[in-house]
């Protein structure tokens, strides 16, 4: 299988006031579809850096990088929303989803982008809510579920528009063990039966023997790379 | 549009905040329409379409004094003047001064120049007909109880009879209906036959208080108007001729500059409207920061964004602005019909479509100007920053 | 069913709020002083009271961090005094006008039935019936003190604008001099009888153009001229004078007037003229004192003036309420976690409330002052011109009045006071633990 994300030589700078801040130097990574990548590092090691210039959140400041053969590392902030509405779905660590928006329209977001009519927005929401096992709390509120339920929509969110990447930024950090044990379980079902490329940051090294794949960074360089076991039974990345 | 239960949900996320401020927008816009009602009363005098096509001539000096009755027939005579009546003021009371509604003395062809006011055609040829026949509006003669053939007596506070009385007893033969209802304050009339009263009064006689001159073509208000005044140049009762319009605005504007005064009441609440507002929404957008740095990574643009926060400030004023005008529009009704009407019109117009009009731009544009910082700020946001919170 | 539901809420609390707010507008102002009076002494005297001052005196600190909530108080409410003060300002400066132009000891005699002199017509012979009654005081020569005076209304042009506007031109008889001692020529001279002349009063004279002395005019075809501006103090200051006789033959009115103005003996003798001159049967007459006369001249518009500025401030009023409850449950909720911890520490629920109270009073009261001082500075003796009872022109000037300063505050006390009221109780019932949890 080919790398669906392929970043070359990648740098990110910041400029706080006088200070020049190098969060990653030169970073070079494939990632191949279908595969399940976690990111780790201690804090400052630039993981979630690397993580939004993937997901296009951000742009480098030097370098490239490239998702499904398409180079967004020079996209204007307009092109890069155009593109991030097709290509990326967010879960985060406090699961950001609208208030004052139930489940299903909370899922529904993402497909606003498109000009599917009101009834095609609702049954795609749905499928996606039932394939995280939430159908039935489609008309809740988020107050009204618990933590890992509200990831469980975020997912279901970040899914619904069938997007080339799943980008999770600590996605069971504000989660019980048993609940973040859910999440990382649907994740690799995602990741196993659905064929979905899916890149983790977490600082949970329980969480990362989840994925299919661990990359270390530390001081904005990548480190190390270990493979899981189960990788080459990956039915996903054979395919 | 889609992204309406969007706006709507951010909108009410605060219920008891939006709803207090929606309260205070609507409190704004009931004053609107309440002022600009009475603002345009007097700005425009009358505004149906048989008016544009009157002159009125009184006497140069004040309205106040009497034209002989010997100008009707030169005024008659004049080219583009399709048709000439005339009206002398009776101020007459009913019973109290507080019953107070105009009464004028008018020439038996009266209302042909005021095809507005619906007067079957057997009770014109009664008020023709009969020395002491009087014609009332429907609005007055509800108020009394009045039927055709009652017989109504009013007390003369200017003209007393030749005998000395100032009982001056009428019967009513017709009553006439205005059909538009921005101009029912004038079903408030009560008109009798000028020979009657020119018969009868003590003094004065043969002279009229005003002429109404119907125009053939109503480009040539201006030409007609100067002919006429021409023919009492340089005589002791030099008239002064000017449409029906400008006569009425004329009148309403010595009673006080009502525009100027409705303007800074207006000025003084919108400032606080605005000032108002824009708190409300910048408190909303800052606590939002966050989701809307959430749709942004969802893929909505910038301008998506930018748009979302100007909709939802519009639609706080737009709903709290068509509430109070549409409370303004109740109140508006319910006080024409109580309220006399004091001369020919009332001092309130109906909350009509010029009005909703005016209010509808100001709420969208007070939602704009408002919006306007929020909607920059949540338009300018970066994702990164927004969402670890900064 | 939902809707109904929450219609019938909001219209609850609509009427909690403007139900309390009309309550404390209507209170007399004693009531009120009495009652900031006990609370001043409770807030020094009480330990209560001294936790309240401390809690404001934190609350106040923090006001800077919401600046923006709290100038929407301020301003609201100073624009709602700043309305209401003007616009009583005007009926008051309008009445008060009208007022001092009449006297108990002078009368006006109309024709019967005729509402104003405008309407009037008083014969000649009639006029001199009135003049014989033995009520009318004479003067020093033996005349009485009478004047048959004539009112018509004449067109000129505005001064600025250009607009014509009537004014009215009072003849006056000879008389008219003792009649109104109060009368002074400020300018020039007075009319010769019998000559084309007349005095414009000084209002008339600030109000139309074509009134300087000197100047001249046409009335009803005819050249007058201008010859001196006068000062009476009152109503009449919008009026301009001249000989009766000679206004009657510009006008053609021969020898009759609109009116007869009398000096009585003294004020209690005006019963006795009027029963004289309702006996006489050559009379059909109407008979009151100017008092009565002035005061009727200026009831109509000075309620509606009133009515309509009492509305307009009890709608902006509303809408400043609204404004206040919003910032003040702002300023509560920002300050759960502050509130929570003086309550654990052991605080009571009073002062907390008070002090809530205490702070958005505060914001009142400076919204009211700037308000007031504001139409104070712009309005105070602001001249204005509006229709009389006689067709013509009436100048006045807007009256801002101590007593209608101290009433716009009374509303800024009571919009306070409501606007703090609810947010102030939700202060004190907040659960401790609740509270807490924000930290």
């Amino acid at each position: 299988m080919g790398a669906i994300v392929e970043i070359r030589d990648l740098s990110k700078v910041y400029e706080r006031g006088k200070q020049r801040v190098e969060v990653l130097h030169h970073v070079n990574l494939d990632i191949e579809e279908g595969d399940f990548v976690a990111l780790m590092g201690p804090s400052g090691s630039g993981k979630s850096t690397l993580l939004n210039l993937i997901g296009g959140l951000d742009s480098p400041t030097g370098g490239t990088v490239a998702v499904a053969g398409k180079r967004i590392d020079k996209l204007s902030e307009d092109a890069l929303a155009n593109w991030r509405a097709s290509n990326v779905g967010f879960v985060f660590q406090f699961y950001n989803l609208l208030p004052m928006l139930s489940a299903q329209k909370n899922v529904e977001l993402p497909l606003l982008l498109t000009r599917l009519s009101a009834a095609q927005r609702k049954r795609h929401a749905s499928t996606a809510l039932e394939l995280v096992g939430l159908a039935e709390r489609a008309a809740h509120k988020p107050s009204e579920l618990s933590g890992g339920q509200q990831q469980r929509v975020a997912i279901a969110r970040a899914i619904v528009s069938d997007p080339t990447l799943l980008v999770g930024d600590e996605p069971t950090g504000d989660l019980d063990r048993q609940s973040a044990v859910e999440i990382l379980t649907l994740l690799r079902e995602l990741n196993r039966d659905h064929g979905k490329t899916i890149i983790m940051v977490t600082h949970d090294p329980k969480a990362a023997e989840y994925a299919l794949r661990t990359l270390h960074l530390d001081k904005g360089t990548l480190v190390e790379t270990e493979e899981s076991p189960t990788r080459e039974r990956s039915e996903a990345l054979r395919a | 549009m889609k992204y309406f239960h969007l706006i709507w949900a951010a909108l009410f996320r605060r219920k008891t905040r939006t709803l207090f401020t929606l309260f205070s927008v609507l409190a704004a816009f009931l004053l609107f329409g309440l002022l600009d009602s009475v603002r345009s009363a007097f700005a425009v005098g009358s505004s149906s379409v048989a008016a544009a096509e009157r002159l009125i001539t009184v006497s140069r000096i004040s309205f106040t004094l009497a034209l002989p009755k010997s100008l009707l027939a030169r005024i008659q005579a004049v080219p583009g003047a399709a048709d000439v009546t005339y009206a002398n003021w009776f101020g007459g009371v009913y019973q109290d001064p507080k019953n107070f509604f105009p009464s004028q003395a008018v020439a038996d062809n009266f209302f042909d120049l005021y095809p507005e006011w619906e007067l079957a055609p057997d009770q014109r040829k009664a008020f023709h007909d009969i020395r002491t026949g009087a014609v009332v509006g429907a609005t007055l003669a509800e108020k009394f109880h009045w039927k055709v053939g009652d017989k109504i007596p009013l007390q003369a506070t200017i003209f007393p009879q030749k005998n000395n009385s100032n009982t001056w007893t009428f019967d009513v033969v017709g009553i006439y209906h205005v059909a538009d209802p921005n101009l029912r304050g004038q079903e408030n009339n009560f008109f009798f036959k000028w020979d009657y009263f020119d018969e009868a009064r003590q003094f004065g006689n043969g002279t009229v208080g005003w002429y109404v001159v119907k125009l053939a073509d109503r480009n040539r208000a201006d030409q007609v108007a100067e002919a006429i005044d021409a023919l009492s140049a340089d005589s002791d009762h030099e008239t002064k001729t000017e449409s029906e319009q400008a006569f009425m605005a004329a009148m309403m504007g010595q009673f006080a500059d009502i525009g100027l005064i409705v303007g800074t009441i207006m000025g003084a609440v919108f400032f606080t409207l605005v000032l108002l507002t824009g708190n409300t929404m910048a408190q909303a957008v800052r606590e939002r920061i966050p989701e809307l740095a959430v749709l942004k990574t969802v893929g909505f643009t910038s301008r998506t964004v930018l748009g979302l926060v100007l909709g939802e400030s519009v639609l706080l004023l737009v709903l709290g602005g068509v509430a109070g005008l549409g409370l303004a529009g109740a109140v508006v009704s319910a006080v024409r019909t109580s309220l006399p009407a004091m001369g020919p019109t009332s001092p309130m117009v109906p909350v009509g479509e010029a009005i909703w009009l005016r209010g509808l731009g100001l709420m969208v544009l007070t939602g704009l100007v408002v919006g306007a910082l929020p909607a920059l700020k949540g338009m300018r946001l970066r994702i990164v920053d927004a969402l670890s919170g900064h | 069913m939902n809707v109904l539901r929450k219609l019938g809420t909001a219209a609850t609390m609509l009427g909690a709020i403007v139900v309390p707010m009309v309550v404390l507008l209507a209170a007399p102002w004693w009531l009120v002083a009495a009652s900031v009076a006990a609370f001043a002494a409770w807030m020094a005297l009480t330990r209560a009271g001294r936790q309240a001052v401390s809690i404001t005196r934190v609350g106040i600190a923090t006001i800077t961090q919401r600046l923006g909530s709290s100038a929407v108080v301020v301003v609201g409410i100073a624009g709602v005094v700043g309305v209401l003060v003007a616009l009583l300002a005007m009926a008051a400066g309008f009445e008060a006008t009208l007022k001092q132009t009449g006297a108990d000891d002078t009368a006006i005699v109309l024709r019967a039935g005729a509402q104003t002199e405008n309407n009037s017509i008083v014969d000649h012979d009639s006029a001199e019936i009135v003049s014989q009654a033995p009520q009318v005081l004479k003067n020093s020569q033996g005349q009485p003190i009478a004047s048959p005076e004539l009112v018509v209304v004449a067109s000129l042009p505005k001064r600025g604008t250009g607009l014509t506007a009537n004014v009215e031109l009072r003849g006056v008889g000879e008389r008219a001099w003792d009649l109104r001692p109060n009368v002074k020529i400020t300018n020039g001279r007075k009319f010769q009888p019998g000559l084309r002349e007349l005095i414009a009063g000084k209002s008339a004279h600030e109000q139309f153009a074509g009134l300087d002395v000197g100047s001249n005019l046409k009335l009803n075809g005819q050249l007058w001229t201008v010859v001196g501006i006068f000062d009476s103090e009152d109503s009449h200051n919008s009026e301009i004078w001249a000989d009766t006789a000679v206004v009657g033959t510009t006008y053609r009115r021969g020898s009759s007037t609109t009116s007869v103005n009398v000096r009585l003996v003294d004020a209690g003798s005006f019963d006795a003229f009027k029963a004289a001159l309702a006996s006489d049967p050559r009379l059909r007459v109407d008979v009151m004192t100017t008092r009565d006369y002035y005061n009727r001249q200026s009831e109509t518009l000075t309620s509606e003036i009133r009515i309509l500025g009492t509305t307009v401030a009890l709608i902006m009023a509303i809408g400043a309420v609204f404004g206040a409850l919003n910032t003040m449950y702002a300023a509560v909720s920002a300050r759960a976690r502050e509130i929570a911890t003086l309550r654990a520490i052991g605080f009571r629920g009073a002062p907390v409330v008070v002090s809530v109270l205490l702070e958005t009073t505060l914001l009142a009261v400076v919204g009211g002052a700037i308000g007031a001082t504001l139409t104070w500075a712009i309005f105070d003796n602001y001249t204005a011109s509006t229709l009389g009872t006689n067709f013509s022109q009436v100048v006045f000037s807007f009256s801002v009045s101590p007593l209608l300063l101290w009433s716009g505050l009374k509303w800024a006390l009571a919009i306070g006071f409501v606007g703090g009221l609810f947010p102030a109780m939700r202060a004190a019932r907040m659960p401790v633990t609740e509270g807490l949890r924000e930290l």
